[in-house]
């Protein structure tokens, strides 16, 4: 396998294998590439969410009026459930309360509030200068503190994802370039304006996994990107990493998809890169590693695509993490006329706001604002004609038309034995579904449905295990009671044995003195 | 006529004895069906079926004693499953036991506790702490919202909360759709 990719890299796209379906879409990237990337100011309020990642919520550590520096800690996910949070600027705290997210759920949750005080003053740094000596797992526990996830859209931790990869043996470290959503520049602009720092970020990734060696891969039409990645990895003192030019085939950016195309080798179902020696990151990622070690600057903003016809100028733009999204359209010109949705993220996998009050996170990507004319008035949904075209387009081979039917009628162990799991939520059989079937709706509410069983099922047996213990321990000190009530009893009966000795023994002295004190019959 | 008879009854031996040895080989501990009931029950160890705990009423199921209607935690699916386990007719809950309700837990307010240790001891899955005459509070992660924990308490200082689903373990809701569906 090792060798099939280094002659594959070496001929950079004649040997490149194939993944089961997709689709080529109409790219819409042009417009956000025009302008260069550019920093919008300052916002007068930052909300920075405690939860930014999948998993747990994290514990604010600072209190309302609290003075903080840029870069300063402000939740702290203690590296094993959460991932850091950091503050996006100098000023003060002024609230730690519940806010709307900019969530699909439409629910609050806990962020901190912060006025910046426009000094933009940094905490003291200490870049780590000589990471090449330092071991791998304490570039992991740099990384972790600096809260890097991943920011491709699963915002899975960086630094679990590294833990994965030190317990398998990693040959190659895989830069997920491909950005194939339609409408999405960001790694495209970050990769055409930052390459020496991808390829930093590359090195540290590689130095800390002990991979042999690192692969980029871009899509086929970045031409732009393609010559600045060439440029830079041709520089002197450049490391060794191949450059992969990959067919622009929708999702090819997914994860498994490009190991697929790289490597011809699938992931296992329910297994991780790891498993197959590989190691997988975005570039934007990288480049979040390369601040975090070589600067110091933890996680705090990122590159975000503002696009759409219903935005006048489209662009990228560099944003603080916890900046209004209407910030962000305002810089970019504001809303056209007939802006008629906002949505976070893609066309395809993204999802759409009632708000756009609501904060930039780490897992912000895009936002994309549709005219009238683009969004698809909804059609009236139709019965299932089984053309297959689903099963033909899905990425992950599943057969769309079956897992729908199966929770349509809640038979949840059926979908998940028919690989529910695997769904990677594309949209791909959604978009060619001849009935307009929201066929990745229902696999998104699926798999939703999956985890909420397994936690029941998971909460069911701790409960049990519970009870049990309980019920054991309820049995031992009864019978432990009885048995020392019988003890006692024993003791009890022991004691009446020992006063019936001691009550003759009187008896016999009472008799013994009665006989000795008897008069003496007189002469 | 006696080699037969001898060969027939030396098999009959021969399968006698290795019955006999799979019996005590391959015995079972403890009844299977009882577990597999088990396991389709929500462990709330409420009682409201009328058993101190979720095993003693998979165990009247198991025994023919008890419905299988008689879970309220476990709602309509739960019903689904035991039925379907245990190859019955599924049947709507049992009013008498109660309706089926959201999943709550149960918080005391610690400022007027008089720490009677009450709860504690009612606790069917030790989720409360505390000692006699020091506050007491309930770990939310382990209780199972059973509310075993109101009835003793002499100051009506607990409380059910309704669990609401954070960002965390929220989901996609079921796409709203005109047509029914069914089987493609």
């Amino acid at each position: 396998m090792k060798q099939d990719l280094r002659r594959l890299t070496r001929a950079a796209g004649t040997r490149l294998h194939h993944f089961h379906g997709g689709l080529r879409l109409r790219h819409h990237k042009q417009q956000s590439c025009r302008l260069p990337v550019a920093r919008p100011p300052l916002p007068s309020r930052l909300t920075v969410p405690l939860q930014q990642h999948a998993g747990e919520t994290v514990a604010a550590c600072v209190q309302p009026g609290q003075r903080v520096l840029k870069g300063d800690l402000i939740g702290d996910g203690e590296c094993q459930r959460g991932v850091n949070v950091h503050a996006p600027t100098s000023g003060h705290v002024e609230a730690v309360s519940q806010h709307l997210l900019g969530h699909p759920s439409g629910l609050a949750g806990p962020c901190v509030v912060i006025r910046p005080d426009g000094a933009d003053q940094w905490r003291a740094r200490q870049p780590l200068d000589d990471w090449q000596s330092l071991a791998g797992s304490e570039l992991v526990q740099a990384i972790c503190q600096a809260g890097i996830v991943g920011l491709g859209g699963a915002v899975f931790p960086t630094h679990r994802k590294m833990h994965h990869g030190q317990a398998a043996r990693i040959h190659t470290l895989i830069l997920n370039g491909a950005e194939c959503e339609p409408f999405i520049s960001c790694d495209e602009m970050l990769m055409r304006e930052q390459p020496r720092k991808i390829l930093a970020g590359a090195r540290v990734l590689q130095h800390a996994i002990g991979a042999e060696r690192t692969v980029i891969a871009i899509e086929d039409q970045m031409g732009a990107v393609r010559e600045a990645l060439e440029a830079a990895i041709a520089e002197p003192g450049a490391a060794a990493i191949d450059l992969v030019c990959v067919p622009a085939i929708y999702p090819e950016g997914g994860e498994r998809q490009l190991i697929q195309v790289l490597t011809g080798q699938e992931v296992p179902s329910g297994g991780y890169p790891s498993d197959i020696g590989l190691l997988c990151q975005n570039v934007a990622t990288a480049a979040a590693v390369a601040d975090a070690i070589l600067e110091d600057r933890p996680l705090l903003e990122r590159y975000v695509t503002v696009t759409g016809s219903g935005v006048r100028e489209p662009r990228n733009v560099l944003a603080l993490v916890g900046t209004p999204i209407a910030d962000l359209i305002e810089f970019c010109g504001g809303y056209a006329p007939d802006a008629a949705r906002l949505v976070i993220g893609g066309p395809m996998m993204g999802y759409s706001l009632d708000s756009d009050a609501h904060p930039v996170v780490k897992a912000t990507n895009c936002v994309l604002v549709l005219c009238h004319d683009e969004i698809a008035s909804p059609q009236p949904e139709m019965p299932c004609i089984r053309c297959g075209e689903c099963a033909r387009v899905c990425p992950a081979q599943l057969l769309p038309q079956q897992l729908h039917w199966q929770i349509r009628n809640g038979l949840w162990e059926d979908a998940g034995a028919s690989g529910l799991r695997d769904c990677i939520e594309c949209g791909c059989c959604d978009f060619v579904c001849p009935s307009h079937i929201p066929l990745a709706q229902w696999f998104r509410h699926g798999k939703g449905e999956l985890r909420a069983r397994r936690r029941q099922q998971l909460a069911a047996d701790h409960a049990r295990e519970r009870y049990l213990t309980r019920e054991a321990r309820l049995a031992r000190q009864q019978a432990e009671r009885a048995e020392r009530m019988a003890q006692k009893k024993r003791a009890l009966r022991d004691d009446a044995a020992r006063q019936r000795k001691v009550a003759a023994a009187i008896g016999r002295a009472a008799r013994k003195r009665s006989a000795d004190s008897e008069p003496e019959p007189g002469p | 006529m006696l080699i037969p008879i001898l060969t027939l009854m030396s098999l009959g031996l021969l399968f006698g004895l290795g019955l006999g040895w799979a019996s005590v080989r391959f015995r079972q501990q403890g009844d299977p069906v009882i577990d597999r009931i088990d396991a389709l029950l929500p462990q709330t160890q409420c009682g409201q079926c009328g058993y101190p705990g979720c095993r003693p009423y998979a165990e009247a199921i198991a025994s023919g004693e008890a419905d299988i209607n008689q879970c309220p935690p476990g709602g309509e699916a739960g019903v689904r499953a035991l039925a379907d386990l245990l190859g019955r007719e599924p049947k709507p809950l049992n009013p008498e036991h109660g309706e089926a309700s959201l999943p709550s837990v149960a918080v005391i307010d610690e400022a007027i506790c008089i720490g009677c240790t009450l709860c504690i001891q009612a606790c069917p899955v030790d989720a409360i702490v505390g000692a006699p005459k020091q506050m007491h509070t309930v770990i939310a992660a382990e209780c199972t919202g059973c509310d075993l924990c109101l009835p003793p308490c002499p100051v009506d200082c607990i409380e059910m909360v309704p669990h609401r689903p954070g960002a965390t373990d929220w989901h996609w809701p079921r796409p709203m759709t005109a047509h029914a569906g069914g089987r493609p």
